[in-house]
């Protein structure tokens, strides 16, 4: 009998010939990413019970992401005692405030690899799934004993796998087919299982986009969101890391919890409403609510691809009065890629913000937080209650191009009706 | 083994409760006095004043969605809640409450048959949950040896100091 994906990185990182769904295995970590939100908390903590050391300097990755720039005095404490620990423990892959979030910045510096097991202290962590690698997220005490001892427990996951098939339409993305899957099967349809994304459809998505799909597979409750590791991962890895990879995916005859075969052609723009990523529709069924902000940026949607679609919506024109557009490019080098291709001034001349990369917004940390009765658009992954500051403000969700149009109008826009105008 | 089986008084909650519900993100970095006084209280502004120790948290599907900051069950820990009894329950915010040693339980069922101020008996190995009010039974899913192990040394932090800090 044939193994998902899922359970060949778990029988792998287990030592095992086979694993099934179900099982409980201790898996060797490959990796483990802290930021700062939790890495000090965790190295306290590590202190605290007697370990003075990691498992392995090497496979240990910390980045701060959170809150940069330092929005605080305590938050600059923070990210002292996270420098202090770094040094101490002799980690080498420490990204240090204002290169960018942890989830852009470890496949663009080439340390995910296919099959490997990587845990992180963010639930975004599933977003190295789309290189083939079982990425979850963890909390801090099970970071410490990861950290002190280079294992941790897993529960064998069962798989649900999503067959692509067909091509999007013009102005709708891989971030519509994902908040469409969230829509269709809900919030929890995942809940301790693993997703693959599979078939033509998905072997011709491109990296930016497969980060896209599998950083939202945990909104759906998933424990890995997995694409096979095929030419583009190659491509992508030769590009990032110099080092490329095998293919590397599930077994023909694996068993699958189900199956969904999902026709891309057939999809339209979509919405997330508030207050549940799952609260799913077209984006027309939104269109026309007056919006006060449009957020572009954090790890679902802040790459170059996200950037350069909404500067194609407004190249030449500006946003509406009394909206507010920020900017927040995933890493440092996204940032420096959409400066020299005119990319970012093309937003900036359309009225947008320009924020340093990292999370502040998307985590309702700082940085672009809205008051009571604010509503805003963005292209990030969660629009709970309370999300960005106020708990009486609306998020919505969509895709770069969604909120570029929205940004444009004043009001929540379909990105086809703002091209149609155009024609 | 210390006694799995607990009686407590129920507070209600519905769907796809968040970490953003249970630990808001101003408060991320907050100490634990600080932060557990918003616990939940978006959808309850008086709970954690009015939580006691010994009191059980019912909720609908998707308990404790979202990010994976174990300071949401840690929260509701400090409040005095003694277990989480939900419809479903999310991956991690399950891994984290077993790592901080708060018992969570999966019954289907479990919203419809309680009302707040109701009291909950139930049974971690069993599954079984009664609502002690109205006499109504229920069958959860029993948590698996490997989770009740760990809630049993009172998180994982202990089992590694049982273990020296290292691995077995």
């Amino acid at each position: 009998m044939g193994m998902t994906q899922a359970e060949k990185i778990l029988a792998r990182a287990s030592g095992r010939e086979t694993v099934t769904a179900g099982e409980f295995v201790v898996g060797e970590i490959d990796l483990a990413l802290l930021h700062d939100i939790f890495a000090a908390g965790v190295f306290d903590m590590l202190v605290d019970v007697g370990v003075d050391d990691v498992f392995d300097p090497g496979k240990t990755v910390v980045v701060v992401d959170h809150l940069v720039p330092a929005p605080s005095a305590e938050a600059a404490a923070i990210h002292q005692r996270i420098r202090d620990h770094v040094a101490r423990l002799g980690i080498e892959s420490f990204y240090d405030s204002g290169q960018g979030i942890c989830h852009q910045l470890l496949p663009e510096n080439g340390h995910i690899r296919p099959g490997a097991l990587v845990v992180g202290t963010d639930s975004h962590t599933t977003t190295y799934g789309a290189l083939g690698a079982g990425g979850t997220g963890i909390g801090t005490s099970d970071m410490v004993y990861a950290l002190a001892t280079g294992r941790l427990w897993f529960r064998v996951p069962e798989t649900i796998r999503f067959v692509f098939s067909g091509e999007l339409q013009p102005s709708v993305t891989w971030k519509d087919v994902i908040l469409y899957l969230a829509g269709r099967f809900g919030a929890d349809a995942a809940q301790y299982k693993a997703m693959e994304f599979g078939g033509d459809g998905a072997s011709r998505a491109d990296m930016s986009s497969r980060l896209t799909v599998s950083n939202m597979a945990v909104e759906m409750g998933a424990k890995f969101g997995l694409f096979a590791a095929d030419e583009v991962t190659d491509a992508y890895l030769l590009d990032h890391g110099g080092v490329g990879c095998d293919p590397f995916g599930p077994d023909d005859d694996a068993v699958y919890e189900a199956v969904h075969e999902i026709s891309l052609a057939d999809l339209a723009p979509q919405i997330a409403m508030p207050s549940e990523v799952d609260n799913v529709s077209p984006v027309g069924d939104a269109a026309g609510l007056a919006i006060n902000q449009a957020f572009l940026g954090s790890c679902t949607n802040g790459r170059i691809e996200d950037l350069r679609a909404a500067a194609e919506v407004l190249e030449g024109r500006h946003i509406a009065p009394g909206v507010r557009l920020l900017v927040v490019p995933a890493s440092r080098s996204v940032m420096k890629e959409a400066m020299d291709t005119g990319v970012l001034a093309t937003l900036v001349d359309a009225g947008a913000s320009v924020l340093a990369p990292g999370c502040g917004p998307c985590f309702g940390g700082h940085g672009g937080l809205m008051g009571p009765g604010e509503r805003c658009i963005g292209t990030h992954n969660r629009n709970f209650i309370g999300r960005m500051g106020s708990a009486e403000a609306e998020i919505f969700l969509a895709s770069p191009a969604t909120v570029a149009a929205s940004a444009l109008m004043g009001v929540i826009a379909d990105p086809r009706e703002v091209e149609v105008k155009d024609a | 083994m210390p006694d799995e089986t607990m009686v407590g008084r129920v507070w209600k909650f519905d769907n796809d409760i968040s970490t953003d519900v249970l630990s808001p993100g101003q408060y991320a970095v907050a100490p634990l006095e600080v932060r557990k006084l918003h616990v939940l209280e978006s959808v309850n502004p008086s709970f954690a004043q009015e939580c006691q120790p010994g009191d059980i948290v019912i909720s609908g599907t998707n308990f404790g969605c979202g990010s994976s900051r174990e300071t949401a069950p840690e929260n509701l820990k400090a409040v005095g809640v003694a277990c989480v009894v939900a419809e479903s329950l999310a991956r991690i915010f399950m891994r984290n409450a077993v790592a901080v040693g708060l018992p969570v339980i999966v019954c289907v069922g479990v919203h419809d048959a309680f009302e707040d101020g109701h009291e909950i008996e139930v049974d971690l190995a069993t599954g079984r949950v009664r609502n002690v009010t109205t006499g109504v039974e229920l069958q959860g899913d029993s948590l698996p040896e490997e989770m009740r192990g760990i809630l049993a040394a009172g998180g994982i932090l202990e089992v590694l100091r049982a273990q020296g800090g290292r691995g077995t």
